[in-house]
């Protein structure tokens, strides 16, 4: 749950073309621009203390009804004093897929990018070491695409198959 | 009798020698899933791998002859596997333990390999999802009975295996779908062409 006080504060600051604030069960999401990510968060970690970044991770909203975007971006944060949380959505679209690192802000975003980067293809500047974590640094697709299919395009059958004579 | 001695050496010494390989089977596992939970389960004192002689679990594939993969593998994790196997020293048999390392089990996805036996021989298949320990302790039973009937000293009994067992590695409906997704992508270029070459209808 989020209080009033967090929200209104959030409001107050950014307000204008691309915010939004609004209330799922007891979830507060508050939508922004990809240009104001470090902003928000920023003004989130040190002036209303949600010091732990719980989770990076996006979703694919291609055939999604009603999405006028490609691709969303979550953050969820969490102030472990008062035991609040935030969910900070923003939304991207191809060509332009590049959000600013929230590495600087927390080191734990590390990982969290990487995997998004890996899963959707979706890169952030400045992140120090933005490589595929889960996937082979081969792999050339983004596999959580929704234009990706399932059984994947014969990636898992290129291997060299060794037999008895040769092992 | 048309048996020269030699013979008789000879087969007289493979039989010493798969007595004493058959009996002391040493396990390399490659436990990745559940499976590796019922290996596990086989080697402790209710089942007892060891009545076997298959109870030197050893994690370096050098000291190895019995590779048991238990569970999925990825195709992260298939030249590791690959890589493990060619160093072990010879003569070694692999044991495919359970559904997903027989066939890729139910994670039918682009990251899971279908079956390691597309890409590494393997001697013995074990189903279930995971196998009792008990099938487990069968497929090392039968898989004795067959070092002692065929195995040779020099390992000639695999010199006739010149291909890979299991199904071929590309399939025909992969085959079908790597064309399709290329054709879909030729497709839209073409119309990603198209569209930047009309003029904009507003």
């Amino acid at each position: 749950m989020t209080s009033m006080s967090t929200i209104e504060r959030l409001k107050q600051r950014f307000s204008g073309e691309g915010f939004a604030s609004s209330q799922f069960r007891d979830n507060t999401r508050f939508d922004i621009p990809p240009a104001d990510v470090t902003g928000v968060l920023t003004f989130l970690k040190n002036d209303c203390g949600f010091d732990l970044l719980v989770d990076i991770t996006a979703v694919d909203l291609l055939e999604y009804p009603d999405a006028r975007n490609r691709f969303r971006v979550f953050y969820a944060l969490a102030n472990t004093s008062t035991a609040e949380r935030i969910y900070v959505r923003t939304h991207l679209d191809e060509p332009d897929l590049t959000l600013p690192s929230a590495y600087p802000l927390w080191r734990g975003a590390d990982w969290m990018e990487r995997e998004v980067f890996d899963m959707f293809g979706i890169r952030f500047a400045s992140h120090p070491n933005l490589k595929r974590i889960l996937m082979p640094e081969e792999f050339t697709a983004f596999p959580l695409r929704k234009d990706y299919p399932l059984r994947g395009r014969g990636e898992r059958h290129n291997f060299p198959v060794i037999t008895r004579a040769e092992s | 009798m048309a048996i020269t001695s030699d013979n008789v050496f000879m087969t007289q010494l493979d039989a010493a020698a798969n007595w004493a390989r058959s009996n002391s089977l040493w396990p390399m596992p490659f436990a990745t899933a559940c499976c590796g939970i019922e290996l596990m389960a086989t080697a402790s004192s209710r089942y007892d791998i060891a009545r076997f002689g298959a109870e030197v679990m050893r994690f370096s594939p050098r000291q190895c002859d019995l590779l048991i993969v238990a569970g999925r593998v990825v195709m992260k994790m298939l030249p590791v596997l690959q890589r493990i196997w060619l160093q072990m020293p010879e003569p070694k048999w692999c044991i495919s333990m359970g559904a997903c390392a027989c066939t890729g089990g139910v994670f039918d996805t682009y990251a899971v390999v279908l079956g390691v036996d597309r890409f590494i021989p393997v001697d013995i298949y074990v189903p279930g999802c995971p196998p009792r320990p008990e099938q487990l302790l069968n497929s090392i039973i039968e898989l004795q009975d067959a070092i002692k009937k065929h195995g040779t000293l020099n390992g000639t009994e695999f010199a006739d295996r010149r291909t890979a067992e299991g199904p071929a590695p590309l399939s025909l409906e992969e085959l079908r779908r790597s064309r399709d997704f290329l054709l879909a992508k030729a497709g839209d270029e073409a119309l990603a062409q198209q569209q930047r070459t009309a003029p904009p209808t507003q």
